[in-house]
């Protein structure tokens, strides 16, 4: 039984369809990365897997469950997080409220949970009264995935998590991702750092127009001399 | 020396103006904030408040101040009321609709209160208070009593939103509408929080409005200007603005009559609107406008 598994998916934000036949399985304890070109709609899968869109066609199902078209609060309660590419933090409140905020839909005390948040991201401890929209790109990057880990997620959907960040900060980022991973969760990303993202993944897959190209491990992905020529820049 | 006691004396005129503004105006600042509309009927929300709580102490004979809570009930009520029976099914349509209809909504509320209070003007308490004289400056009890209210109203508010799940939950959605529906908080529920909060801060401006002069069926209608001058100033779609938004206007409108016809008053707090609209839209604070 898969985490989750995206079959063939039509859909789009009211014109014409953006995704044209995209499918996508994450299996527990996986890191699965989507790459591709600007555009591709590789944004508009997560969303239309979280909820943010109408899906036309197709089927969404979490762990042998329809959830095709489920609502954003729904998903929460199932267990799955997604961090948006843009805008992913609440600028005025601190960060441990944004945390707070992760958790929303939970009732209990949240302590234990933002230890855990704590362990993954120690900055954060340090930090956790300042403003979050005072923050750097990286700092803002970490209050947002904390914040989709409040609900102990088994799925976290992350959407480009490296953007704009620099290279050292990209390397810290995944290997935070490979923490989490370790925790047992299953992580589903959108990369642009296609080359390091598929290195760590344990299965990618290229979207292109809103349709599957390739599919194939991390490592034969980066191996694959056409995905290396069309989408990873040589 | 005469222009400085005038300035002294106008100036605690101006804070008690300024203290019932920024009631008004947190509440307009926060309905913006998470309902993304200018909500017109507010002023009328403040005289819907101020006219329960004369009919609380009229029937129970209840000292002056319990028309503070009981005003606040009512008004919370009546948003809610509103919210459900029409804001609420134009929701997701463009901003402009629900201001139009918060306009329509503005004359249904004074038409109430004119049917079932009729024009006639009320006051609390009858008869002129006694001021406290501090040399030659003069204070109305009622405006320490004004201030005092709005100050508890304030800090009660400040704990609400900094200490509480829903108020923090309410800054959440005010900062980022896309993020608080995908982090699973139920915007349905924040809106009625919303609701309840911005009457309740309505019927403190309108009972503390009738507590400073008269109620009449227009008293806040007559006041809304001022009250989205303050919102503005302060950036609207931030609460805590509006204080410093408040008290600027009512400052102003105050100071003003040292020099302009009392009547100008509205027009000053105009002028500073249109004047903070042309050269930063955002308000003091950054607002969402
Ligand atoms: N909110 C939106 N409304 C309409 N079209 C959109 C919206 N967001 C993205 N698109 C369009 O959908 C296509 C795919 O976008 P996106 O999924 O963001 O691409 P990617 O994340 O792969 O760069 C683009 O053509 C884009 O213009
Ligand atoms: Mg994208």
């Amino acid at each position: 039984m898969s985490l989750l598994l995206v079959a063939d998916i039509y859909g789009g934000y009211g014109g014409a369809d953006i995704l044209k036949g995209a499918s996508v399985r994450v299996e527990r304890d996986e890191i699965v990365v989507i790459v591709g070109p600007n555009g591709a709609g590789k944004s508009t899968v997560m969303k239309a897997v979280f909820g943010l869109l109408r899906i036309r066609k197709g089927q969404v199902r979490y762990k042998d469950e329809d959830i095709t078209n489920a609502r954003p609060e729904q998903m929460v309660k199932r267990g799955v997080a997604y961090v948006p590419q843009e805008k992913n933090v609440f600028p005025s409140l601190t960060v441990q409220e944004n945390l707070e905020m992760g958790a929303f839909l939970l009732s209990g005390d949240l302590r234990p949970r933002l230890e855990k948040v704590y362990a993954v991201f120690p900055k954060l401890r340090d930090r956790r009264r300042q403003q979050a929209g005072l923050m750097s790109g990286g700092e803002r990057q970490m209050v947002a995935m904390g914040r989709a880990l409040m609900i102990d997620p088994e799925l976290l959907m992350l959407d480009e998590p490296t953007a704009g960040l620099s290279p050292l900060l990209i390397d810290e980022t995944f290997g935070r991702i490979r923490e989490i991973q370790a925790l047992g969760i299953g992580v589903l990303m959108v990369e642009q750092n296609a080359k390091q993202a598929l290195a760590i993944a344990d299965r990618g897959y290229v979207l292109a127009t809103g349709a599957n190209r390739h599919e194939d491990t991390g490592p034969n992905l980066l191996a694959n001399r056409e995905v290396a020529e069309m989408f990873l820049g040589g | 020396m005469d222009l400085l006691i005038d300035l002294i004396q106008l100036s605690i005129y101006g804070i008690v103006l300024g203290s019932i503004l920024t009631l008004g105006a947190i509440g307009v600042s926060m309905i913006f904030g998470i309902l993304r509309f200018a909500h017109f009927a507010h002023g009328d929300l403040m005289t819907i408040g101020a006219y329960v709580g004369l009919s609380f102490l009229v029937f129970t004979g209840a000292p002056v101040w319990w028309a503070l809570p009981a005003g606040m009930v009512g008004a919370a009520l009546t948003a809610l009321l509103v919210d459900q029976a029409v804001y609420k099914h134009i929701r997701r349509t463009q901003p402009v609709i629900l201001l139009i209809s918060s306009f329509g909504m503005a004359l249904v509320l004074r038409s109430v209160v004119q049917l079932v209070w009729g024009p006639n003007v009320y006051s609390y308490t009858g008869g002129i208070q006694r001021p406290w004289w501090f040399g030659d400056i003069a204070i109305v009890p009622n405006h320490v009593w004004i201030l005092l209210a709005a100050v508890l109203i304030v800090a009660a508010l400040h704990l609400f939103l900094t200490r509480t799940r829903m108020g923090k939950a309410m800054r959440a959605m005010s900062d980022n509408m896309d993020l608080a529906l995908v982090t699973g908080i139920p915007a349905e529920r924040v809106i009625l929080i919303t609701w309840i909060l911005g009457g309740m801060l309505a019927a403190g401006a309108g009972v503390l409005l009738g507590m400073d002069s008269r109620l009449t069926p227009t008293m806040g209608w007559n006041i809304l200007l001022p009250v989205f001058a303050a919102a503005i100033l302060g950036g609207i779609g931030r609460p805590y603005g509006a204080i410093a938004g408040g008290m600027i206007i009512g400052l102003a409108m105050e100071i003003s009559t040292l020099y302009l016809e009392p009547s100008y008053k509205p027009a000053v707090a105009f002028v500073i609107m249109v004047a903070v609209l042309i050269v930063r839209p955002q308000g003091i604070f950054k607002g969402t406008l």
